[in-house]
C-alpha cells in the first residue's frame, strides 16, 4: 500500500517536471489570462454598476470572481486536456493495453498524473494572474484561514470532479477512437455549467438550480463562493461536501466504464 | 500585368483543405459532434450575454438587440478568418516536429500551406451561430443602402482584421516555438472585447483597441453608425468607416511580421 503511494507521487512528480519545461508557454498563458481577466473585469463592473447587487455579489466580489475564473482555468482544464488526453492517444494508438497490465490501476495512475500537472498550472497560471488582478484591480482576499484551508481543499475537489468527467470523455476513445468531438462538446458544458463564463448565482429560476446541482459546479462556482466567503460553518461543510460526492459517484463511474472498455478491449485482441 | 498567380493560390489552398475536410470524414461522429459542439460554444456564449441582460436594461448604455449587432458581426468576422486560417496558430509545431521544412520544399507559397493544413470545417458552428445572432440583430436596424454597404464592409474588413492577428501573432513562434497562447490574447481575446460595447472600457482602453490592435474597426465603429448612436467617447466620425483601411494596414503589416519571420527562420533539425 505505501508502495503504490509512492508511486503515485512519483508519477505525480513526473508530470509536474514534464509541464514545467514550457516556460516559453508558461508565461505566454499567464499574460493570456490576465488579458482575459481584465476584459472580464470590466464587463462584470459594467453589469455591476447597472445592478450593484446582482446574484448577491458586490462589485469588488464579481472581479474577483473573474480573477478566480482566470486562475482556475487551467488548474481544472476547463477546456479538457491534461493527463486524460495522454490515455485517449493510447487508446487510439493501441498503447493502452500496455497500461492495462500494469499492476496499479489505470484511473488511480492517471489522476496521479493529473494533479501533479494540476499543481503546476495553480503555482503558474494560477497565482500569475492571481497577482494582476490583486494589483490592478484590487481583489478580495479569502476572509479567515478556515477559509483559506477549505478553499484549498476545494481546489484539489474540483481538479479530482474535473478529472473524473475528463477521464469518461477520453474513455469515448474506446468506441469512437477520436475523443475530440466529444471533448468539444463536453468543454462547451463545462465553460458555461461551471461558473466560467458567467456566476451561477446569476442564472435565472430552473437553470440556476440545475446549474448548482450538476458536477461542474464543482470546477469554479463552489471554490469561488467558499473563497468569496459566502458559506461559513455547516454551510462550508455542505459545499465541500457536495463535491465529495460528485467526485465519488463519477470516479466510480469512471471504474465501471473501464471495466467495460476493458472486455472491449480484450475481445478486439488489442 | 494581372498575374494568374493569386488564382492559382487559391485553387491550391482549396484542394489542400479538401483533403482535410475528407480526412476529418474519417472520423464522422467526431466530425459532427465537433461542429455541433463549436457552435454550443458560441450558443451558450450568446445565452450567457442574454443571462447577463435579465439582470439589467442595458450594458454601459446598449440594449440587448444592440449589444447582438456587436456580437454577432465580430464573431461573423472571427469565424470567418478562423475557418480559413486558423491552422496558423499551429506554426510552433510545424517548426519544433520540421514541418514546415517539409513544406519549404513544396512549390507552394509557405503561408497558404501553413493556412491550409489541417482545414477543418467543425468551425461552421459558430459561423452559423454567430450568423443567426447577426440576423436578429439585424431586423432592428433601420437600413439605408448605406448601412447595408457598411454592413458588408464590416464583415469583410473584421475578417481581414481578424487575419491580420492571427497570421501577425503567430509569427511570435519563429522566435519563441511554445508560446501559442500568446496569439490568444489577441485574436480570441479581440474577439472577445468586440462582444461588449466598447463604452464599459476607460477611454485608454479603447485608444488602444483602435491605434495599436485595431479590433475597434472590426465591429465598433461601423456598429455605432448602423445603429445611428453618437460615438460615447467623441471619436471622429469618420473612423466609422475606416474599417477597410484598418483591415488592409492589419494585413499588410502581419505580412511583413510573416516575411521577417520565414527569413529568421532557422531550422530546429541537424
Amino acid at each position: 500500500m505505501r508502495g503504490a503511494g509512492m508511486l503515485h507521487v512519483a508519477v505525480a512528480t513526473r508530470a509536474f517536471r514534464r509541464y514545467s519545461t514550457y516556460r516559453a508557454a508558461t508565461l505566454a498563458g499567464i499574460f493570456t489570462n490576465s488579458v482575459f481577466g481584465i476584459i472580464y473585469s470590466f464587463a462584470y463592473l459594467a453589469l455591476w454598476d447597472a445592478n450593484p447587487t446582482a446574484g448577491g455579489y458586490d462589485a469588488q466580489d464579481a472581479v474577483t470572481y473573474v480573477w478566480l475564473g482566470q486562475a482556475l482555468l487551467m488548474t481544472i482544464a476547463l477546456w479538457g486536456g491534461g493527463a486524460t488526453d495522454d490515455l485517449a492517444e493510447r487508446i487510439r494508438t493501441g498503447d493502452v493495453a500496455i497500461d492495462l497490465y500494469r499492476p496499479v490501476g489505470i484511473v488511480g495512475w492517471y489522476l496521479a498524473s493529473d494533479l501533479g500537472r494540476a499543481a503546476y498550472h495553480l503555482l503558474t497560471r494560477g497565482v500569475g494572474p492571481t497577482l494582476i488582478g490583486l494589483v490592478v484591480f484590487d481583489i478580495a482576499l479569502p476572509r479567515s484561514s478556515v477559509h483559506a484551508l477549505a478553499f484549498a481543499a476545494s481546489l484539489v475537489l474540483a481538479v479530482v470532479v474535473s478529472f473524473a468527467i475528463r477521464f469518461l470523455v477520453a474513455s469515448t476513445a474506446f468506441w469512437l477512437l477520436d475523443q475530440s468531438g466529444v471533448k468539444v462538446m463536453s468543454g462547451a458544458f463545462a465553460i458555461f455549467f461551471s461558473g466560467m463564463m458567467l456566476p451561477l448565482v446569476l442564472f435565472p429560476g430552473w437553470l440556476g438550480t440545475l446549474a448548482r446541482a450538476l458536477p461542474w459546479a464543482s470546477y469554479v462556482q463552489v471554490p469561488a463562493d467558499i473563497w468569496l466567503g459566502t458559506h461559513s460553518g455547516t454551510g462550508l461543510l455542505a459545499a465541500l461536501g457536495f463535491q465529495v460526492a460528485w467526485a465519488v459517484v463519477l470516479l466510480a463511474v469512471c471504474q465501471g466504464v473501464l471495466r467495460v472498455a476493458t472486455r472491449k478491449v480484450v475481445v478486439q485482441g488489442g | 500585368m494581372a498575374s494568374p498567380q493569386p488564382a492559382r493560390h487559391l485553387r491550391t489552398y482549396a484542394q489542400i483543405a479538401w483533403l482535410w475536410i475528407r480526412a476529418a470524414w474519417q472520423y464522422p461522429t467526431s466530425f459532427v459532434l465537433l461542429a455541433v459542439g463549436n457552435g454550443l460554444i458560441t450558443g451558450l456564449d450568446f445565452v450567457g450575454l442574454w443571462i447577463m441582460f435579465s439582470h439589467l436594461e442595458d450594458l454601459a448604455g446598449f440594449a440587448l438587440h444592440e449589444v447582438a449587432l456587436l456580437y454577432g458581426s465580430a464573431s461573423l468576422a472571427l469565424a470567418l478568418a478562423d475557418t480559413a486560417i486558423g491552422s496558423v496558430e499551429r506554426i510552433g509545431t510545424y517548426i519544433r516536429t520540421g514541418r514546415l521544412d517539409q513544406m519549404m520544399t513544396k512549390p507552394v507559397p509557405l503561408l497558404v500551406q501553413v493556412c491550409a493544413d489541417q482545414f477543418t470545417l467543425r468551425r461552421l458552428g459558430r459561423l452559423t451561430q454567430a450568423a443567426a445572432v447577426f440576423g436578429w440583430a439585424c431586423t432592428y436596424v433601420d437600413w439605408s443602402p448605406l448601412r447595408v454597404l457598411v454592413a458588408v464592409s464590416m464583415l469583410a474588413s473584421g475578417a481581414l482584421v481578424f487575419f491580420g492577428l492571427f497570421v501577425g501573432f503567430s509569427c511570435v513562434q519563429f522566435w519563441t516555438t511554445d508560446a501559442t497562447e500568446f496569439a490568444n490574447a489577441f485574436t480570441y481575446g479581440g474577439a472577445t472585447v468586440t462582444q461588449y460595447p466598447l463604452s464599459i472600457f476607460p477611454r485608454e482602453v479603447l485608444v488602444g483597441l483602435t491605434f495599436v490592435v485595431p479590433v475597434a474597426f472590426v465591429n465598433w465603429y461601423p456598429c455605432l453608425f448602423l445603429l445611428g448612436r453618437t460615438d460615447p467617447f467623441g471619436m471622429p466620425e469618420a473612423f466609422q468607416f475606416a474599417s477597410p483601411l484598418a483591415g488592409v494596414l492589419t494585413m499588410t503589416a502581419a505580412l511583413l511580421v510573416w516575411r521577417t519571420g520565414v527569413r529568421h527562420y532557422t531550422s530546429t533539425g541537424s
